[in-house]
C-alpha cells in the first residue's frame, strides 16, 4: 500500500511525466541540428546508462533484509537470471525465468 | 493519392513492431499486475502507461509511490533514468523535424524501442516517412498501454499467489545492466554505478541513499572522464 495521499501520488506521477517529456523534447528545443553537441554531453550519453542501470539494480535490492535469510533468495534468483541470459540471451526468458525462481523460492522454500 | 498514404506505411511499419509487441505485452502485464498487488486502483497502470510511457521509470515509480513523498528525489531520479532520451532526440533531430502535427507525437512517444526502430530502419522510398514513424510509435505505445491495462484487470483474479512478483523489476534491471556490461569495452561506468550506489546505501541507508548516489555517479564520471574515454576509444565517437 502507498503511504501517500492521492494528491502526493498525483504529483509524484506528474513529476515522472515532466522528466520524460523534458528529456524527450529538450534536444529539439535547444539543438539546431547544425551545432555540434557539447563533448561532455556526448560522453555522458554513452557512459551514464550502464552506471544508472547498476544503480537501479541496487535500488531494487535496497530493502533486502540481510539479517532475515542472508539474502539467499535474491542471490539465487539473480544468479538464475544472469545464467539464463548468458545462456540464451533472450531478454524476456531471463526476466520471466528469474522472477519465477524467486517466486518459488519465497513461497515454497524460505 | 493523399488519403492512402497511411495505409502502406502501416503495412510497412507493423512487422518491425512485432518483436516489441511480445515484450511490451509481457512487461506491461507484469507491471499492471504488480501495481494491483500493491493495492493501487486499476486505472493507475493504464494512466501511467499512457502518460509516462517509459517502462523503467514506471517500474521505479511504483516503488516511489510506495515510499514516503519525496518530490526532489523523484524528479532527479526520473531525469537521470530518462536522461538517455536526450541522446535519442539528438539522433532524431533531422528525421523528426518538419513532419507537422506528427512531430510532437513522435517526440513524446520516443521510448527506447520506437527510437531504435525508427533510427535504424531505412524507410522504403515509396512509403511516407512521417506515417511510417508515426505507426511504429503509436503501435508500440498501444502495446504497452494494452499490456498494463490487461495486467491491471488480471491482477485481482490471478489463480496463483503473487508473493515475490516484484522481483520482475529487479530481474529486468539485472538483464538491462548485463546487456550494457556485455556491450561496453570498458567497465568503468558500470563499476562506478555499482560502487557509488552500494557505498551510499551502506552510509546513508535505504531511505536516503539515492540523491547522494546520483551525485557521486555524476562526479565520478566527470573526474574519470579522460581514462574512461581512452578505455572505450571515446575519441572516435
Amino acid at each position: 500500500m502507498s503511504p501517500m495521499t492521492f494528491p502526493q501520488q498525483a504529483i509524484t506521477i506528474a513529476l515522472c511525466v515532466l522528466a520524460t517529456v523534458a528529456t524527450r523534447f529538450l534536444p529539439f528545443l535547444i539543438f539546431s541540428g547544425r551545432k555540434e553537441t557539447p563533448a561532455f554531453v556526448k560522453y555522458l550519453g554513452w557512459a551514464l546508462p550502464s552506471a544508472i542501470f547498476a544503480m537501479l539494480v541496487v535500488y531494487c535490492l535496497r530493502n533486502t533484509d540481510v539479517a532475515a535469510h542472508f539474502t539467499l533468495p535474491e542471490a539465487i534468483a539473480i544468479a538464475a537470471t544472469v545464467g539464463l541470459h548468458l545462456w540464451k540471451r533472450q531478454m524476456l526468458l531471463s526476466i520471466a525465468g528469474g522472477t519465477a525462481v524467486y517466486m518459488l523460492l519465497v513461497q515454497l522454500v524460505f | 493519392m493523399k488519403e492512402n498514404r497511411w495505409r502502406p506505411a502501416l503495412k510497412a511499419g507493423f512487422p518491425h513492431t512485432i518483436p516489441i509487441m511480445t515484450g511490451f505485452l509481457f512487461l506491461g502485464m507484469a507491471y499492471g499486475i504488480l501495481m494491483r498487488t500493491k493495492g493501487f486502483h486499476p486505472l493507475f497502470p493504464t494512466v501511467m502507461a499512457l502518460t509516462i510511457f517509459g517502462g523503467s521509470l514506471e517500474y521505479v515509480c511504483v516503488e516511489m509511490l510506495c515510499s514516503l513523498f519525496a518530490p526532489a528525489e523523484t524528479l532527479l531520479m526520473a531525469l537521470l533514468i530518462q536522461a538517455r532520451h536526450l541522446f535519442y532526440g539528438i539522433a532524431m533531430l533531422d528525421r523528426y523535424r518538419g513532419l507537422g502535427w506528427k512531430t510532437p507525437i513522435l517526440i513524446y512517444g520516443m521510448c527506447d524501442e520506437s527510437f531504435s526502430i525508427n533510427c535504424s530502419v531505412d524507410v522504403p522510398k515509396d512509403i511516407d516517412r512521417g506515417w511510417f514513424y508515426l505507426w511504429v510509435t503509436l503501435l508500440n505505445w498501444f502495446y504497452w498501454i494494452a499490456g498494463a491495462t490487461i495486467g491491471a484487470q488480471l491482477g485481482a483474479v490471478l489463480p496463483f499467489p503473487t508473493d515475490g512478483l516484484d522481483f520482475v523489476m529487479t530481474a529486468m534491471f539485472v538483464v538491462i545492466f548485463l546487456e550494457a556490461w556485455l556491450k561496453e569495452k570498458q567497465h568503468w561506468s558500470s563499476l562506478i554505478g555499482l560502487a557509488c550506489s552500494a557505498g551510499c546505501l551502506l552510509i546513508f541507508g535505504a531511505q536516503g541513499f539515492m540523491l547522494p548516489t546520483m551525485g557521486a555517479i555524476l562526479l565520478a564520471l566527470a573526474i574519470l572522464r579522460k581514462p574512461i574515454e581512452k578505455a572505450e576509444g571515446g575519441a572516435l565517437r
